[in-house]
């Protein structure tokens, strides 16, 4: 076990024992290692890196150490940045797992049903990584290969996570059968990118990999009418709905039936254009 | 909280006042020492291997390898048995190990004592079990023509209950099938032990259940033991519900202890958990109500389908308890219900919080709205029409003899005016932290319903309890073997012992079999009728002793004489002495209590089966968002009869939590099973009620009317409130969406699919 304290020793440890497990809050790692599916010989602990607890606003980029946890996320000074990051961030757990779960955590265990991975990928996050031998720039969609699955390669580790601040309104939702503390049945990001004139949106739970709705984006995008602010008609919202609808490519489980979760996403998605478009046409 | 922080006095606090748990500061600050935190220097640790399969045939169970295993001390199976291999709780047909088949996934197969956790790991992975896999019988409304489960056959208990003329007939007839899925207790902490091996070869067993004399029994017997050599003692529960009234690890520990002559502790995980204990038994009901025109009911009649799984457990006096309630706390002058449970290679079920009773509940006021409805009249109306009152017979027969307030109950909790007005925080509306949905989107509902279920154990059984109290020095100590398992005994008991003695210091010593008969078990509503009787009758018989002889040895009379602030006075003046100093000869008295004897119900469900009942109302109100099928809880209120408050803290304690287990049936907790396999094993995914799931209980009314023959006059309140809870939230979704609903819990698919798209 080593217990790091600055990048450069997490590194070398890794690439001393490249079958090394990385550990960051262990909400994740800890309930595989209890239920015995993960074993682990060399830990590797990041919670003592001051640089990977950071997060810094340059220009309008935000760059958060991995080690960031939910709980910090969701306080206001993130929230006013990355409304809708902050949003999935409260939906995590509860406050003793927000307190110790970490944004990198979150993306590392590359869950369909991980709750920053749609703002993530709506927000085209890219994520830094880092090893002994480079530093190699990811986005968070490519990041991600397949369920619980990543490109992430033995020494390496996630050290950063870089986010544009949009100008817009921000909607996270999240669908489980409880009211809080509920691993998610079917989520929705939705971001408005004012200035380039875009509406960005991502799904979670419902498909193997980050999924960016991109038909629906292109509709609802090109419908707007970003000069004067008027709403397009319901209709245009339907047709955006069922547009998400349509890309999601959800399967059944314990936790939800397809059809319900393609129904969710319907709904998410008419739920929350809807109140960004109240939001985009009031001054 | 305010009440217990101004609780500091001198006098301690006697009956009806809330006198702090003794319990509760160390547990808040994580200072009570759990069953799993049990330690002993020379300990081992055990495991268990547990069946994959739901049915199959074990064709040989090769442990070589597992021995070999470096700090392994013992693997034992079935063979290594040393006394009966079956044990249960009225009938002894489970096994303690898995001997040639496995009729349930999870069940016992073999069992490990290893000196680390990680050898028993590596041990239980390394035992190979051949297993020839059968196809299990999992769909209990075919059962009885299927293959076998067990060799006692697949009915466990039928009751073809027959009440009054069987030719009545209804002007009006509603009708309806429900289903009640299967529920966890959930109760935090797991099974847990630990054995200790004495050199003469008896046993102490530390471990946390509901009753310990019973487990006692069936572990002297499985380990070929006289019941003396055999010691239980409560290690700290973490919650029963039911959950702990079947033996778990406790032979496993004892053989594992035995074998190595070291102590044993085991620990059961989260999962291994969920597999370690019986669940509330999922039941399939169809009812036809029939009533007059005026909603006078006349006939009520059903079928009731209990799945047990594949061992007996208590099924036989669940399936007692879901017929005789069937129809809920109404005057019914004819009715016919078969109730029958039986066998499958699903997951065991037993006893839960509320017994039988819950489900029938959910059935019976569903009917009650349909029949409100089919006749155009209020259901609170309608119920209060036919409200059972004492001197009515209900469908056993039986004439109810105690007291039985239902109208009141009723009237006090649906005329509470509600509170709750429409949420804007988006935390507060359906969907919570997921900020699913806006106002507009939700549409609220509003319910009522009633139950009603026994006290103490029925049909005959000879229920008692055993206590004494030994007064000495001015100080009272009390014995019981009733088990704490959260429910506040432990205060009730000096509480009790405070009033009747009138001292001030109570100890109440550990529960064992050591040093006192039984108390029976923790469950059916009855410690604090039955412990608490015979702790009062034991203290009064030692007050009266010592009244006696200070009156003999003073010339004074006992009549006149009190026992307060530590000093026995006479009221006429004249004479005081120290309480300390009259008692430096110490008092004692034990008692065995028993209630009013019952009888076996007849051939048509039929006789006095019972001994008290209590009742109980709720009304729900409920958010949904009828587009995502989620629901928020707005608002609770309840009404209970409770004979009188004992401890007013501990009572609304009792009615919140019972009413959060409610919601969760209703909304949420639901063991899924497919092909007898758990899916949900883990607090992952069998969901109980967060804060922003369970309301604000509001307590419309505590009806007081003393119950004969109960101490104080206090009916037990436990499982009442887990009763009439999920009935109300599912007829407030009802009342929402205008769907049928006619299953919990009430699933977000139930509300977008009403149909059953998917
Ligand atoms: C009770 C409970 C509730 C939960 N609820 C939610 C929920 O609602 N939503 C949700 O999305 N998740 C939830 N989770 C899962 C978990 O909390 C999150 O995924 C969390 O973000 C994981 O972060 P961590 O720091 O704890 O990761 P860890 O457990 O420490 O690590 C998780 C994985 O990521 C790897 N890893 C960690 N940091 C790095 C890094 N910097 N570089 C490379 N690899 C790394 C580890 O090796 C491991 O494989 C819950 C977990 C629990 C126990």
């Amino acid at each position: 076990m080593t217990i790091a304290t600055s990048l450069e020793d997490a590194c070398a440890a890794l690439a001393a024992e490249p079958n090394s497990v990385i550990v960051a809050g262990g909400t994740d790692l800890m309930v595989e290692v209890n239920r015995g599916s993960r074993c682990v010989e060399n830990v590797v602990a990041l919670d003592r890196i001051p640089e990977l607890a950071d997060w810094h606003l340059t220009g309008d980029e935000l760059r958060f150490g991995a080690g960031v946890t939910f709980a910090e996320i969701c306080e206001p000074e993130i929230a006013a940045l990355v409304p809708a990051l902050a949003q999935a961030a409260r939906t995590v757990g509860s406050p003793q797992i927000r307190n110790a779960a970490t944004l990198g955590g979150n993306i590392a265990t590359a869950s369909p049903a991980g709750d920053s991975i749609p703002v993530l990928a709506a927000l085209d996050a890219v994520l830094e990584l880092r090893s002994t031998e480079a530093i190699r720039e990811v986005p968070v969609t490519e990041f991600i290969t397949g369920v619980k699955a990543t490109c992430l390669m033995p020494g390496e580790l996630i050290e950063a996570v870089r986010v544009p601040v949009l100008d817009g309104p921000q909607e996270f939702c999240k669908v489980g059968t409880r009211n809080a503390m509920v691993i998610s049945v079917a989520s929705l990001a939705l971001l408005v990118d004012r200035s380039a004139r875009r509406i960005r949106v991502a799904l979670g739970s419902v498909s193997p990999i980050p999924l960016r709705a991109s038909e629906a984006e292109d509709h609802a995008s090109g419908h707007l009418d970003w000069d004067s602010g008027v709403q397009p008609g319901p209709e245009v919202v339907r047709e955006f709905a069922e547009l998400v609808a349509g890309s999601a490519n959800p399967i059944d489980d314990h936790r939800g039936s397809a059809a319900y979760r393609r129904h969710a996403v319907r709904v998410l998605a008419e739920r929350s254009l809807t109140r960004v478009l109240n939001r985009v046409s009031s001054p | 909280m305010t009440d217990l922080a101004t609780s500091e006095r001198t006098v301690a606090p006697r009956i009806g006042e809330n006198a702090p748990r003794p319990d509760g500061v160390p547990k808040v600050v994580g200072a009570f020492a759990f069953s799993s935190d049990l330690h002993h220097d020379r300990m081992l640790w055990g495991g268990t291997l547990r069946s994959t399969h739901s049915s199959a045939r074990i064709r040989s169970v090769d442990v070589s390898t597992a021995v070999a295993v470096t700090g392994v001390h013992a693997v034992l199976v079935s063979d290594d048995v040393p006394g009966q291999k079956v044990f249960g709780l009225e009938y002894r047909d489970q096994p303690v190990l898995a001997g040639d088949v496995v009729r349930y996934e999870g069940e016992p197969v073999a069992i490990v004592a290893a000196d680390h956790p990680e050898a028993v790991r590596m041990a239980l992975e390394a035992i190979v079990v051949d297993y020839e896999v059968l196809v299990p019988v999992v769909d209990p409304m075919t059962v009885e023509e299927a293959e076998p489960v067990h060799p006692d056959g697949n009915l466990v208990r039928r009751i073809h209950l027959r009440h009054g003329n069987q030719d009545v007939v209804g002007d009006v007839q509603v009708e309806g099938t429900y289903e009640v899925a299967m529920q966890d207790q959930a109760f935090l902490g797991p099974e847990s032990g630990m054995a200790v091996p004495a050199d003469d070869g008896s046993i102490d067993l530390y471990v946390a259940t509901q009753w310990l004399h019973s487990d006692r029994d069936q572990v002297a017997d499985c380990m070929g033991l006289d019941p003396e050599k055999v010691r239980l003692t409560l290690a700290g529960v973490g919650g029963a519900f039911g959950a702990r009234e079947d033996l778990s690890l406790h032979v496993h520990l004892c053989m594992l202890a035995r074998h190595t002559g070291r102590p044993v502790k085991m620990v059961y995980s989260r999962e291994e958990s969920f597999h370690g204990h019986v669940h509330r038994h999922p039941a399939q009901m169809w009812y036809r109500h029939h009533a007059d025109r005026d909603g006078t009911l006349v006939r009520v009649e059903a079928h009731l389908i209990l799945d047990g799984g594949a061992y007996a457990s208590s099924s036989s006096a669940v399936i007692a308890n879901a017929t005789c309630f069937a129809a809920g706390p109404y005057r019914v002058p004819s009715a016919e219900i078969d109730g029958a449970v039986v066998r499958t290679n699903n997951p065991p079920c037993g006893a839960m919080r509320g017994f039988g009773a819950v489900q029938v509940c959910f059935a019976h006021e569903a009917q009650m709205d349909r029949l409100a409805g089919a006749l155009g009249m209020d259901p609170v109306a309608l119920r209060l029409q036919n409200a059972l009152v004492p001197g009515d017979e209900l469908l056993t027969g039986q004439t109810i003899k105690g007291t039985a307030p239902v109208a009141e109950v009723i009237r006090t909790c649906a005329d509470h005016p509600p509170g709750a007005s429409m949420a804007v925080d988006p935390l507060e509306l359906p969907g919570g932290a997921g900020r699913t949905a806006d106002p507009e989107h939700v549409v609220r509902g509003e319910a009522f319903a009633l139950g009603f279920k026994n006290l103490l154990f029925s049909e005959g059984f000879d229920d008692f309890s055993e206590a004494s109290c030994r007064l000495a020095g001015g100080v009272a100590t009390i014995t019981s073997a009733c088990a704490e398992v959260g429910q506040g005994f432990v205060t009730l008991a000096q509480q009790i012992a405070r009033e009747v003695l009138g001292v001030d210091e109570v100890v109440l010593l550990p529960a064992s079999t050591a040093g006192i008969g039984s108390a029976g078990s923790t469950s059916a509503s009855r410690q604090t009728w039955m412990s608490g009787g015979a702790i009062q009758e034991a203290c009064g018989q030692v007050r009266a002793q010592l009244l006696e002889h200070l009156a003999a040895e003073h010339g004074v009379d006992a009549d006149d004489l009190v026992i307060a602030d530590g000093r026995v006075v006479s009221m006429a003046g004249g004479f005081e002495v120290d309480l300390a100093k009259a008692t430096t000869e110490p008092i004692e008295a034990s008692v065995v209590f028993r209630h009013v004897p019952t009888l076996p119900l007849d051939e048509n469900g039929q006789g006095n089966a019972h001994v008290s009942f209590a009742f109980s109302a709720h009304r729900a109100i409920v958010d949904v968002d009828v587009e995502l099928g989620l629901v928020k809880v707005v608002e609770l209120t309840t009404s209970q009869d409770v004979g009188r408050v004992l401890n007013p803290l501990q009572t609304v304690g009792q009615l919140e939590g019972g009413a959060a287990q409610g919601v969760g049936l209703a909304v949420m907790e639901e063991v899924l099973v497919q092909e007898g396999r758990i899916r949900n094993p883990s607090f992952t995914d069998y969901l109980v009620p967060t804060a922003l799931d369970m309301p604000p209980v509001e307590i419309a009314a505590l009806i007081e009317q003393a119950e004969p023959g109960a101490p104080f006059g206090a009916k037990g309140i436990g499982e009442a409130p887990s009763i009439s809870s999920t009935a109300a939230v599912a007829a407030a979704i009802r009342n929402a969406t205008g769907l049928d609903l006619p299953r919990v819990p009430v699933r977000p698919t139930d509300i977008v699919f009403p149909g059953g798209t998917a």
